[in-house]
């Protein structure tokens, strides 16, 4: 008994020790000089308030904050919505492992170009002589450029739901693909409809799945900089990209301040999801 | 950040051509024989980090330079935390200003400059002409010399001891498109004219950005700056108000970082009127687009830039970077850096190794007699064209504020985040 209570100890110590190592010290760091004092040139160890102070004193910093879960939101629902039918598609209606694991990769074809090239392509698209705005003239559909297709936060959301869903879809797919087909049957044979056994029994065994693709999409929205500059061409900002500005003008107490706040807020909405959904049933 | 380094198989053939000729051209050095091996690491913006310069030096000095690239803030933040991944940095003065302070650098011996007597006396004096008057803001002199050997303290006059040694500059306006601003541009404050609304931008480094927008703000007559290259914090304050007003009512089309980001901006037409950089403008008209590097009433804002030494830098490595510096005041990368439309540090031998149709073109405000070529060889302008702004002393001589880095930076940058974020 005693040796096997040593032995589980000795598996876990190198995940122990690597974790430790590379994201609780980091993160004490983090947490430690979200307290220092900075001049232009130099961090000045110090225990001061004045970093929290300055960014949560500031309705700025409040309103990225509120941008940022807006963007993080909006990005969940709509990934949300997009990825459970990808799943549905790929997991009931498609006949045949050989076109089923065909589609899947298809969902990876965003995955195959680096994030900034992938964005970048946007632009020529989006733009206001790109392609969508040419065809949509071309057609007589509208007489001037559309602007709000570029550089606004409609172009950030899309950006990232074109990169997320995959995301979305792996997990709940999986969850799909166990579902035992006998309870569809009896479903069936119960008497309920499509909607009634998408709801009563589809719906809940993948909750699992959904609650994995969640976290993932909020985690991922919510510590990102470089989609919101980039595809809302400077106009908005978030978290990511407000501590990003700092760390480039070497005002690390200041990022680390607000990284700690983002830690708090992100820390927060994953418990609130695995409190309304226990993501180890079913795995 | 982007790395990008001559290839071992080019460094190999060209360091065998070096020694198959029998002698290593270019300077002439008492340590040739093991110089070969020496790697320079220069961490710098894409301005001036270039690869061709890095091919030359391999073919003329017979060591590695190897380039990193970044953003001008990035540059910096690189320089002043990572002082041991790099040993030159090309650096500019606004930059040079927060990053000596940090002990990461030596000074340079400006005894061991060849050429010191000769470069513009911009980098010396301040003076361009005797009776120029030094612009607002982080002039180079101001932060180009230390007063010791081991001193961090910058000099109010020259000494023997450099900060940088100057190698590039150049006088900055608004590019606009000519074709789509429909009307005549002359002044700062036509960036934020409502007729270009969506269609303006600026440039988002807090430190040049600032200096755009005071160009503005004094061109529309909103304010008058003590000194706009060292703002107070009311300044500071009224200055960022104005610019989120101006991005809430939609003026604004987008915010760039690098200069590529700039060139696409303007060549899909997303924006017909912005802050930019000279070269830039020769990028978008390069694509057959129109593009005009538009001189402005109230004058230029101007920026300089050099290469530092890293304080770890010692014995032949220290050696091999004087050669380097030495060499890059000696013409041939002057000469590539005017035909790109910037300045070189010491314009004689620059025109030396420039034909004297390029020469009258690009520092004399002379029509070209013969087409301009791009140092890559590819041809810029046709013959009878004429730069925008005209001959050097016309432009470097109307500078009236350099990027700068301020007292009051910390709060400036505060504030500067709170416009991007607002």
């Amino acid at each position: 008994m005693r040796r096997s209570a040593l032995f589980s100890w000795l598996q876990a110590a190198p995940l122990a020790l690597v974790l430790a190592v590379f994201l609780v010290v980091p993160m004490a760091m983090i947490v430690v000089v979200s307290f220092f004092d900075y001049s232009a040139f130099a961090l000045i160890p110090d225990f001061v308030f004045t970093n929290y102070q300055e960014a949560f004193g500031s309705a700025v910093t409040w309103r990225t904050f509120g941008k940022t879960l807006w963007f993080a939101g909006l990005t969940w629902i709509i990934t949300l919505s997009v990825g459970f039918w990808l799943a549905y598609y790929l997991a009931f209606v498609v006949k045949g492992e050989m076109t089923r694991t065909v589609l899947f990769v298809l969902c990876t074809v965003p995955f195959w170009t680096s994030n900034l090239i992938r964005m970048i392509a946007w632009v020529p698209f989006l733009g206001r002589n790109g392609l969508m705005n040419q065809a949509l003239i071309g057609m007589g559909a509208i007489d001037r450029p559309l602007e709000f297709l570029l550089f606004s936060d409609f172009a950030v959301v899309l950006a990232f739901a074109h990169l997320y869903t995959l995301f979305m879809v792996v997990p709940i797919f999986n969850t799909m693909m166990r579902i035992d087909r006998r309870l569809l049957e009896a479903a069936r044979d119960a008497g309920a409809g499509f909607w009634h056994t998408l709801w009563c029994v589809i719906l809940p065994l993948c909750k699992p799945g959904i609650g994995i693709g969640s976290i993932f999409v909020i985690v991922l929205v919510m510590g990102d900089f470089a989609t919101v500059r980039l595809m809302s061409g400077g106009q908005s900002a978030s978290v990511g990209l407000m501590i990003s500005n700092q760390i480039g003008l070497m005002q690390y107490p200041a990022a680390a301040a607000n990284a700690v706040g983002l830690l708090a807020m992100v820390l927060l909405l994953m418990a609130a999801i695995l409190r309304a959904i226990d993501i180890r049933r079913e795995l | 950040m982007t790395k990008t380094t001559i290839t071992r198989r080019g460094a190999l053939a060209l360091g065998g051509a070096a020694l198959g000729s029998g002698a290593i051209t270019g300077f002439p050095t008492l340590w040739a024989q093991n110089i070969r091996d020496i790697t320079l690491r220069q961490v710098g913006t894409g301005v001036s980090g270039l690869n061709a310069i890095a091919e030359q030096v391999k073919k003329d000095l017979g060591f590695t330079l190897q380039l990193t690239i970044g953003d001008t803030d990035a540059v910096a933040q690189r320089a002043a935390t990572q002082a041991r991944a790099f040993d030159v940095a090309d650096i500019e003065y606004f930059s040079i200003k927060k990053v000596f302070p940090t002990g990461v650098m030596q000074p340079i011996e400006v005894s061991k400059i060849k050429l010191a007597d000769k470069l513009v006396p911009i980098f010396t004096s301040g003076k361009l002409t005797p009776t120029t008057t030094p612009g607002q803001g982080t002039a180079p002199h101001t932060v180009g010399y230390v007063e010791g050997a081991t001193s961090t303290k910058f000099a109010a006059a020259p000494t023997g001891w450099m900060t940088l040694l100057p190698t590039i500059y150049n006088a900055d306006t608004l590019g606009i498109r000519p074709d789509l601003v429909g009307r005549p541009i002359r002044n700062w404050r036509d960036l934020v004219d409502p007729a270009f609304k969506g269609k303006a931008s600026i440039l988002n480094i807090p430190g040049i950005g600032i200096m755009d927008a005071a160009m503005v703000m004094e061109s529309l007559g909103q304010i008058t700056y003590g000194d706009k290259g060292n703002m107070t914090r009311a300044e500071i304050d009224k200055t960022i108000a104005f610019l989120i007003e101006q991005k809430r009512a939609g003026q604004f089309r987008a915010f760039w970082k690098s200069f590529d980001e700039s060139v696409n901006l303007m060549a899909s037409g997303e924006v017909v009127i912005q802050s930019m950089w000279s070269p830039a403008v020769a990028a978008v008209r390069s694509r057959n687009i129109a593009c005009t590097y538009q001189p402005l009433e109230e004058g230029y804002r101007a920026w300089g830039s050099g290469l530092g030494l890293a304080k770890h830098l010692t014995g032949l490595q220290r050696d091999a970077a004087y050669e380097y510096l030495n060499w890059y005041l000696s013409g041939w990368v002057g000469a590539y850096l005017n035909r790109q439309g910037y300045y070189s540090a010491v314009l004689e031998t620059a025109k030396a190794n420039m034909s004297e149709n390029e020469w009258g073109y690009w520092m004399e405000g002379k029509a070209a007699t013969a087409p301009i070529m791009s140092p890559d060889g590819k041809e810029m302008e046709k013959a009878g064209a004429v730069r925008d702004g005209g001959a050097f002393a016309d432009r470097m001589g109307k500078v009236v504020c350099w990027n700068s880095v301020m007292n009051e930076d910390r709060y400036m940058v505060q504030k500067w985040n709170e416009f991007i974020a607002a």
